[in-house]
């Protein structure tokens, strides 16, 4: 009788503890997918419950009545038209550049766009089936497709790729309730399972490719300030979307920086919370400074 | 530190015949699907030609370049309106359109949908929602129209929010029973804007008048093209200066002229 409540009471204090262990381990992470849900849940308000706080999709918006908000990639595809739009539209341009620059370019795929939760979660199937099939492109690949969108809107005098953009299609089915976006939705699902590891986010996402470009002097960066305490586990190596982007930071030698300078991070933080020697931290670009001083 | 010295960085580098490889097939590759895209893309663009735009929309391949899709006409429309093209519709997705039949513009005075459009797509040129030019309501079928038989049924005329200017009746003799007018619905193209309320209101199961775009509908005379009367109103008064009165030559009967 004893023993049975001795092994449910270690069992439960276990599980507890892998709880808080899991939830420490995945706390950034949490957070990202309460940024991206409550970000489309902000312009469900408004169709909801009559509260039109964010009005519009992530292609342009407008929040609380006064500020606009203009994806970069969509007034460029305006512009390649041989368009030229309204202020607001550029206005809503610069408010977004700015606020990246701040924040780092590609925290918008982490932290904002909804394809993220599709494209995470299929790579995490792909961990758990583990399906090693992979056709793997160029890196380079995402900076082909913003060209050629620019040269098709520019050809075409229209924007065709908000045809098939998957980011903008999900963000106006959800906030609209159009069905027929998520069957692409699940084509790269499907892509990013079954053919391709991280193939959209990581390799041909145009959108990604141009937040990575607005985030070439962004200041918010990932450090691996406490980079003599890696003990080589590959955990964070594991769990980045680009792992390209930490070996120099995190593996150069003393000349170098230890402030992940390559563009291609999104700062979705994965790094920092699973690493067990806590090397990694939220930085800014003029950490660099502080480490050599210090 | 250069990479030759450094093996570690030296592994993960491409050789210059793989980066050249891949980036060229990356390249193609990223090409056949832009021509892809093109060629998909051309026919919705085309079939757009067929649906009714918001008021104050640019006039066709314009409005698909301004326009991002993001639906804030959409969302200030007050009578719901207007629609988002979803993937599958024939025109672009994410692109504002309504269905004159199912719900027509109300033409609303302060125009809330050309207000929330952040590009320009739906020009804020248009001031007074009278100038919109949407469609152009067209009496397509007379076969079935009740007015044209003879009946008077006057919905189209009576529904119109610019009635009598935009919609008109225009009597001629009834032929079938030799003693009563029919009254024709006539639609001038000057003063319609679109709106759809005739469409909508039309008692028929399948309405006789419908609403088409304007470039479908209308004609276009030569530039040369003058209308004498037209001309001479301009003028106020004929043009040619007088009747000029040559001289009868009548045949006399021995054949020499007189």
């Amino acid at each position: 009788m004893n023993t049975t409540i001795q092994t449910t009471i270690q069992t439960t204090i276990q599980t507890t503890q892998s709880t808080r262990n899991w939830l420490k381990t995945h706390r950034i992470l949490l957070l990202r997918r309460f940024c991206q849900l409550s970000l489309t849940g902000l312009f469900l308000l408004g169709p909801l419950f009559e509260i039109w706080w964010f009005k519009g999709t992530l292609s342009a918006s407008l929040i609380f009545n006064t500020i606009p908000l203009t994806d970069p990639l969509l007034l460029e595809q305006v512009i390649a038209t041989g368009t030229n739009p309204e202020v607001t539209l550029w206005l809503g341009f610069i408010i977004v550049l700015l606020f990246y620059f701040v924040i780092g370019g590609r925290s918008y795929c982490a932290w904002v766009c909804p394809v993220n939760m599709v494209t995470d979660s299929a790579s995490w199937l792909r961990k758990k089936l583990n399906i090693k099939t992979n056709h793997s492109f160029s890196k380079n690949s995402r900076y082909w497709m913003l060209a050629m969108i620019l040269v098709a809107s520019f050809v075409n005098g229209s924007l065709i790729w908000e045809q098939f953009n998957p980011v903008t299609l999900l963000s106006r089915s959800l906030i609209f309730g159009l069905n027929t976006g998520f069957i692409l939705i699940g084509m790269i699902f499907l892509f990013d399972l079954l053919v391709s590891k991280r193939g959209w986010c990581g390799h041909l996402c145009p959108m990604g490719a141009n937040y990575r470009l607005i985030g070439q002097w962004s200041l918010t960066k990932v450090q691996a300030l406490n980079r003599k305490n890696c003990d080589d586990c590959m955990d964070c190596f594991k769990v980045c979307p680009e792992p390209h982007v930490i070996k120099p930071a995190l593996k150069g030698n003393n000349m170098s920086t230890s402030i992940i300078m390559n563009p291609e991070c999104n700062n979705c933080g994965r790094c920092i919370e699973i690493c067990p020697q806590k090397v990694f931290k939220y930085s800014s670009r003029w950490a660099i400074n502080l480490e050599k001083s210090a | 530190m250069t990479s030759k010295h450094n093996p570690t960085i030296h592994k993960y580098q491409l050789s210059r015949r793989q980066f050249m490889t891949q980036s060229a097939a990356s390249c193609c590759g990223v090409a056949m699907l832009g021509l892809g895209l093109s060629l998909g893309s051309q026919q919705a663009n085309s079939a757009s030609e067929w649906t009714l735009r918001p008021p104050g929309a640019l006039e066709g391949k314009h409005f698909l370049a301004a326009c991002v899709r993001c639906g804030q006409c959409v969302r200030a429309c007050p009578y719901d309106t207007l629609k988002l093209a979803d993937l599958g519709d024939p025109i672009p997705t994410g692109v504002p359109y309504f269905e004159s039949r199912i719900t027509p513009c109300e033409m609303c005075e302060d125009i809330p949908c050309v207000k929330a459009c952040p590009s320009g797509a739906l020009s804020p040129a248009l001031e007074n929602i009278d100038d919109a030019r949407m469609g152009l309501a067209t009496l397509i079928d007379k076969e079935t129209c009740l007015n044209m038989q003879g009946l008077r049924c006057d919905v189209c005329y009576r529904i119109c929010p610019l009635m009598g200017t935009a919609i008109t009746l225009e009597t001629h003799r009834n032929q079938r029973t030799g003693m009563h007018a029919v009254f024709e619905p006539r639609v001038h193209s000057d003063i319609c804007t679109g709106c759809g309320k005739c469409e909508h209101a039309c008692v028929l199961e399948k309405p006789a008048i419908k609403i088409l775009p304007r470039s479908v509908v209308k004609g276009e005379l030569g530039e040369h093209y003058r209308f004498g009367w037209e001309e001479k109103h301009k003028n106020g008064g004929s043009l040619i200066p007088k009747m000029q009165d040559f001289p009868d030559r009548l045949p006399s009967p021995d054949g020499v002229q007189q």
